[in-house]
């Protein structure tokens, strides 16, 4: 298949004072690619998500989109790109549909774009309330209603379900999906949830401390871990927990010290528990708790770099 | 335009969506006329507390003065002065001499009065001008075989123009349009820096010289309203008039808000901060507040000091519409301080504008 660079990201670096937030990364998304930019906080996600954006500009290194600098064609990019920041607080005495109607206006656009656009993120119902009194997950709805309004060719959405519940994340989701399915739309959205970046994307790219740990689709990034895709997670009983350990010869493992669980990484479930149990038998040592399961992204970032993505 | 009329018309909806807004831009400088107005315009008394060291019994000229029956243990009314002159009743309160001092040190009274058998003595701080006035009021009267002062000489300035109301109500005019500006365009613009709105508008193709011509098109707008209110309430209720040019009162206008706006644009065009904000808007309101006699006269400062009060921005609105209202004054008069003043808000704007950060 024949792929277009949407956006190419060359070898950008950007510090401010002395932390060095983005260390020399390189990627290229193609037109139509949804990604996501997975990582904890300060892994360097809305720093990089800003200098794509134009908002701020990179120390070293260079950013085209659609093979066009910010510096030369800032008002062209600024018309192909929706952009919906972390945390943006919008007019709180206006209405919804005048902050719509104001952006609008910015494009060149009627009324009647901020009507399609409300209920394109259901929010059609919202339309005469004041801002100030919408819900969390209808205020970063209206936020994507205007990251929208210009039909944009580039989406760039920066933690856009942060702080939501479970229901007006996924609300948020359904439109984002609804948006790939109907409109050749490319998008870099920012998460910690890797359930977002995995029911949304296709490509994913893992950042952490400013740098670039893996970059492909989740099948990739599994299958990436030399084989072992699959989980023994377990927990013991506080009397055995104390200075438990396993050997780092036979298993691949890890303790999870904020939930207190042990996690052994195994290519096959079927093969590998029964010993495994039995080993903890014949050393008296009793389970807690025991679940069995597939690799996730969350496994792929603690494999990584020994931390969970939310810490 | 499209632009332009959008974001003027969110300013106008943002401002006229606030009630508290409205209050304080519309009715509060009024109720300020009034009670100012009033205070000092008021045929009322005025009261003072006297400290009264006394010699037991009373003595014969504090007797003859008060005349009346003395019971020494309770304080004394003896109202002083004439219609021309104003009254000033005077409350004698009895007091050892440890007490008047004390008195002196809290604030209550401004002067101790001691009597011996034959004459009274005054005990005040010669540079404080209250104290100064009542030791001129009551040893006119204190003592003397006439206890009335004389007044075929004096005659009192209350025609319209030389009144307080009269030097308060341009002043009041000149604060608003700074007060406008520097809350309504410079808070306003900090405020969308911290909650991010501001970077979100400048990520689209939106033109940055129709978002701040919007800013100041609304406050020139809204000046006009807020002065016209003002003047109708000082008219109806004081008779206020303008005496001078109102083209050259409205230029006035727009010349303080071009200053003002220059400047708003200036102190907000760093800090995402609204506390800094508030600091840096005080920090420079408040001295030219105080300063540019927008209540009092700023002639009683040292002459080093009023040579640059007058060159202070609200100094220059407040005695050309002063010069308009009361002196009759019409373009010829302001010129200089039309163009110095314009001159500078189009310095403080390029300059705020090169440093102005929308991110």
């Amino acid at each position: 298949m024949l792929t277009t660079p949407a956006i190419s990201v060359n070898n950008v670096v950007k510090s401010f004072k002395d932390v060095l937030a983005v260390k020399g990364i390189t990627f290229t998304i193609n037109k139509g690619e949804y990604c996501a930019l997975l990582g904890p906080n300060g892994a360097g996600k809305t720093t990089l998500m800003e200098m794509i954006e134009g908002i701020q500009n990179p120390d070293k290194g260079e950013i085209l989109i659609n093979g066009k600098t910010w510096k030369s064609h800032e008002h062209e990019l600024n018309r192909i790109l929706g952009i919906s920041l972390q945390e943006t607080h919008f007019f709180d005495k206006l209405k919804v549909i005048e902050t719509l109607d104001l952006f609008s206006s910015f494009y060149d656009l009627d009324s009647k774009r901020s009507s399609e656009v409300l209920n394109l993120v259901n929010l059609g119902d919202k339309r005469s309330a004041y801002v100030k009194n919408l819900s969390g997950g209808q205020r970063q709805r209206l936020s994507l209603a205007i990251a929208l309004i210009n039909n944009p060719e580039i989406l760039l959405l920066d933690e856009p379900t942060t702080g939501l519940d479970p229901t007006a994340r996924r609300e948020v989701w359904e439109i984002l999906f609804r948006l790939k399915k109907e409109h050749n739309i490319t998008m870099i959205l920012t998460t910690h949830y890797m359930e977002e970046a995995d029911y949304l994307c296709e490509r994913i790219i893992i950042m952490d401390k400013g740098n670039i740990l893996a970059d492909g689709t989740v099948d990739e990034l599994i299958s990436s871990n030399k084989g072992a895709t699959q989980i023994i997670e377990f927990g013991l009983d506080e009397s055995a927990a104390y200075g438990f350990s396993l050997d780092s010869h036979k298993y691949k493992w890890e303790k999870d010290e904020k939930y207190a669980k042990w996690r052994i990484t195994v290519e096959d479930i079927a093969s590998s528990l029964p010993p495994f149990l039995e080993e903890m038998k014949q050393k008296e040592i009793k389970i807690k708790s025991l679940e069995c399961r597939k690799m996730t992204l969350d496994d792929i970032f603690i494999s990584m770099t020994g931390r969970r993505l939310d810490e | 335009m499209k632009q332009f009329l959008q974001l003027t018309k969110i300013q106008y909806l943002e401002f006229f969506r606030v009630p508290g807004v409205i209050f304080w831009a519309l009715m509060f400088p009024i109720v300020m006329a009034w009670g100012l107005g009033l205070a000092f315009n008021s045929k009322g008394q005025q009261e003072r507390t006297i400290a009264w060291v006394q010699t037991s019994p009373v003595g014969k000229i504090m007797k003859d003065f008060i005349h009346g029956t003395i019971n020494s243990d309770k304080e004394q009314v003896k109202i002083v002065g004439n219609k021309k002159t104003g009254f000033v009743t005077y409350h004698f309160v009895p007091a050892s001499w440890q007490d008047a001092t004390l008195m002196v040190k809290r604030g209550k009274t401004p002067l101790i009065i001691s009597e011996s058998t034959d004459s009274v003595k005054y005990f005040f701080d010669p540079k404080n001008p209250e104290a100064q006035l009542a030791y001129l009021q009551l040893s006119a009267v204190i003592g003397q075989q006439s206890h009335e002062e004389n007044t075929e000489q004096i005659q009192p300035l209350d025609q319209k123009g030389m009144r307080y109301i009269d030097f308060l109500v341009p002043g009041l005019m000149a604060m608003n349009i700074m007060f406008g500006s520097l809350w309504g365009i410079s808070y306003s613009l900090i405020e969308k820096r911290s909650k991010k709105l501001l970077r979100r508008m400048i990520a689209t193709p939106m033109n940055k010289t129709a978002f701040l011509a919007s800013y100041f098109v609304t406050r020139i707008s809204l000046s006009i309203i807020e002065m016209l209110f003002l003047l109708f309430f000082s008219w109806w209720y004081f008779g206020i008039t303008v005496q001078g040019s109102i083209p050259a009162l409205v230029s006035m206008l727009i010349a303080g808000n071009i200053v003002f706006f220059g400047l708003a644009i200036l102190l907000s065009s760093r800090t995402s901060n609204t506390q800094i904000a508030n600091g840096i808007i005080n920090a420079v309101s408040m001295p030219m507040m105080i300063c540019s006699g927008i209540f009092f006269s700023y002639h009683n400062f040292p002459d080093w000091l009023t040579a640059i009060i007058r060159q202070l921005p609200l100094t220059l609105i407040a005695d050309s519409m002063r010069s308009i209202f009361t002196e009759g004054a019409g373009f010829a008069e302001i010129k200089q301080a039309l163009l110095l003043l314009c001159g500078t808000g189009l310095i403080l704007f390029i300059v705020g504008k090169r440093i102005y950060k929308w991110y």
